[in-house]
């Protein structure tokens, strides 16, 4: 990569490759680093050793290192960081930075490497770490040379913070960190391959913007770019400007409060009717950070054939996000909040104003959805169920905690029944599916905002995937809440083979399932155990009051229960199961 | 449809990789793919030539660009454009075959580069097409070896891909 750099600063300071690796981190404004020791970053961890520019967290397994990063930076929306050493190290860690990467969360992992000389010879603890994570970063770099060490870091930071973010990682071998240079951390680096596109195309901008006040039966799509792109506060107003309804992806909750009425609640496989019908029968279709993936619009030639003369406008910063999986009428590539910013000022300029008309009868037709009431559960069950204690945890957080969750049906209740008013809120990995993300994600958010409630929904077979890490929260003093709906089965597997495999529950059944109150207690924490339904609320409410302790409630919830609506894969998005059809 | 995409990449160790990485990864394919050195040092030229649909071969532009090491690609097949082929052919050339070998190969404009008593090895170069034609005027029998290094593509005129 060439690069327009001043030249070497004579007058740096002489520092090893290690030192150097700090004081990157430093300039960066690193808060945190998550990660695990080991032979080949031995010299990185004694410069981190003594000084004071950033935390080291030390996790139980790389794995979490990478979630808790990972956590940090949806929550933050600054930068997360990881450093994990060769081999094991790395191959642990790659979980992790897929996940990031397929909800394009910006990171810098820094991993070590088996000395120069020794690559390839099938050294200790080597591995082919740029080999193995090239499909799964935004990029990575082998660092042969000291001197380009600092310079290397800088771009890392820069490519994994610009245009749609991602994972980058940085390998370093061990000799290169013993090694000296001056040290000189450039301001900008310039990369003459990479230049993300921001102003969106003024051209583009006003047809989208006549299709939209033209439209009969509009519809605003969000995906997690608006979150990612801080566009929130832009997007809200354009929502309630044009008085249009509005649905959020997973990656998107948040991005407009889901307690306006526009919001028709999130699309998608377990998204609700109303937002489902409303994107299979709109005129326009507004997406606005989103990528029509295949758990959103189902299958794409149903979502396209069911409505040929809809016309979909589609903000991205990532051309290749767009005309994918679905056609779309005007493309405009750019950051979505400079986007919307140029769009809200051509509707208020403009003479003229949505049809009035059309709208309300629009309107009239999603509350006929509306009707059906899709997330509609038992509430007079004698056994607790899931959906309930997802709505007493709102209640009681006030709507305003920062909720991460694990992968499967417990994710798809909290998504449902928690209702974000704020971006950043809802931390949970959407494109991976990781099981696991959920406590190290808690980890990442309690150290960002120390005095907010953390609260992590998971289930008895996920929270297993990385339960080690209750010791570093025990460890740091991480006073998150852990709410298990536990229903002694991986649900969303059950449900599965419930609906399409007739009831064989092959290998969905967790038996043996450890007593998580005791398990909680062994590493210092505080357990409690609630399987009354009238018992919840309190359970819930005594966590949030133990202020500086972790609470892990374990609770037990109706094995049978689904998530409702629900797509079958490879439908069409208005081919909904609902509770009522079974 | 078949396409020629020229690529300029940095000339950095595994940009290769890159490249032909997003091709397995994605299920995009790959017909040929050449690659080398430019007159700028720090780039090397590939020409990669796949086929798919409009859709396809518009994604796999676009995710090019989005690898970081690429700093250009061109469509060469969207435009008027240049492209060659380079063939090396052992045959077996004994007896009274040997003659009607060196005719063909005159034909086709081949050049016999290394001669033994029973067979000469012919350089040919062309289009795809070209290349193709040749063989299968061959005697499949007579055919030893081949080796071919893949399409090779400029535009036509004075427009150049440039960084």
């Amino acid at each position: 990569m060439e690069l327009k750099l001043p030249p070497l600063a004579e007058t740096g300071e002489t520092l090893t490759g290690a030192e150097i690796v700090v004081r990157c981190l430093k300039e960066e404004g690193v808060e945190f680093v998550f990660g695990y020791p080991g032979g080949a970053v031995l010299h990185i961890y004694d410069a981190i050793f003594g000084q004071k520019a950033f935390h080291h967290i030390l996790v139980r397994h790389e794995q979490a290192a990478l979630h808790a990063a990972d956590g940090y930076a949806r929550a933050t929306g600054r930068p997360g960081v990881a450093l994990v050493t060769s081999g094991p190290g790395v191959t642990n860690a790659v979980t992790g930075i897929a996940t990031a990467y397929m909800d394009s969360i910006p990171l810098v992992v820094i991993t070590g490497q088996v000395p120069t000389r020794a690559i390839g010879e099938d050294a200790f603890q080597e591995c082919d770490t740029v080999g193995i994570t090239r499909p799964c970063v935004k990029h990575n770099f082998l660092v042969k040379d000291v001197n380009e060490l600092a310079i290397t870091i800088k771009k890392a930071f820069h490519i994994a913070t610009t245009g749609r973010p991602g994972p980058v990682l940085v390998d370093i071998p061990k000799d290169v960190s013993a090694q000296t240079a001056r040290f000189h951390y450039p301001d900008k680096v310039h990369l003459r391959s990479y230049s993300p596109v921001v102003k969106g195309h003024s051209g583009q901008i006003k047809k989208a913007v006549q299709l939209l006040l033209e439209a009969k039966r509009p519809m605003i799509y969000v995906g997690g770019g608006v979150v990612l792109g801080e566009a929130s506060a832009e997007l809200t107003e354009l929502v309630r400007l044009l008085d249009y309804p509005c649905t959020e992806t997973l990656m998107g909750l948040g991005a407009f409060p889901a307690s306006d009425k526009r919001f028709v609640g999130m699309l998608g496989m377990h998204g609700t009717v109303e937002a489902n019908m409303a994107m299979q029968n709109c005129d326009v279709l507004l997406a606005v950070g989103a990528r029509f993936d295949d758990r959103v619009i189902g299958n794409p030639s149903h979502f396209a054939a069911g409505n040929p003369t809809r016309k979909i406008v589609h903000i991205d910063v990532d051309p290749s996000s767009i005309s994918k999986r679905v056609r779309v009428d005007v493309p405009i590539v750019g950051h979505v909040k400079d986007v919307l910013v140029d769009m809200l000022a051509l509707i208020k300029g403009a003479r003229e104003k949505p049809d009035a008309t059309a709208l309300a009868a629009w309107w009239d037709q999603i509350g006929t959805w509306r009707a059906k009431d899709c997330l509609k559960y038992d509430r007079t069950a004698a056994i607790i169920k899931p959906q309930y204690v997802i709505e007493k945890l709102w209640e009681i957080t006030k709507g305003d905690a920062y909720i991460t969750s694990d992968v499967g049906q417990h994710q798809m209740w909290a998504a449902q029944f928690y209702r974000f008013d704020k971006p950043r809120r809802w931390i949970n990995s959407g494109g991976l599916g990781t099981m696991g993300v959920g406590l190290p994600y808690a980890m990442g958010v309690k150290l960002a905002f120390p005095d907010a409630d953390v609260a992590c929904v998971t289930g008895e077979a996920s929270i297993q995937m990385c339960i080690q890490e209750l010791s570093t929260c025990k460890q740091y003093h991480l006073p998150v809440k852990l709410v298990n709906l536990n229903n002694r089965y991986m649900g969303m597997v059950r449900q599965w083979q419930e609906f399409f495999h007739g009831n064989r529950y092959a290998e969905s059944y967790m038996d043996a399932l450890p007593d998580f109150v005791k398990l909680a207690e062994a590493y210092g924490h505080v357990g409690m155990r609630v399987d009354k339904p009238g018992d919840v609320e309190g359970a819930l409410r005594e966590a949030f009051k133990l202020k500086d302790r972790l609470v892990f409630l374990d609770i037990i919830t109706d094995q049978t229960e689904n998530v409702f609506p629900m797509v079958p894969g490879g439908k069409g998005m208005s081919e909904m199961i609902l509770a009522e059809d079974l | 449809m078949r396409h020629i995409l020229s690529i300029l990449v940095e000339n950095e160790a595994g940009a290769l990789s890159r490249v032909s990485g997003l091709f397995s990864a994605r299920g995009y394919n790959i017909e040929s793919l050449t690659v080398a050195p430019t007159e700028d040092a720090t780039m090397s030229r590939m020409t990669i030539v796949t086929t798919g649909s409009d859709e396809i071969v518009e994604q796999i532009t676009k995710q090019l660009n989005k690898l970081i090491d690429v700093v250009k690609v061109v469509d060469l097949s969207e435009g008027r454009h240049i492209e060659r082929e380079l063939m090396l052919v052992k045959v077996r050339a004994a007896g009274k075959d040997r003659e009607e070998m060196k005719r063909t190969a005159d034909i086709f404009r081949g050049r016999i580069i290394d001669v033994t008593d029973k067979s000469y090895t012919i350089e040919l170069t062309g289009t795809t097409d070209k290349l193709d034609a040749f063989l299968e005027a061959l005697d499949k029998g007579a055919i030893l070896e081949t080796v071919r290094t893949g399409v090779s593509g400029i535009g036509r005129g004075e427009w150049v891909l440039k960084a």
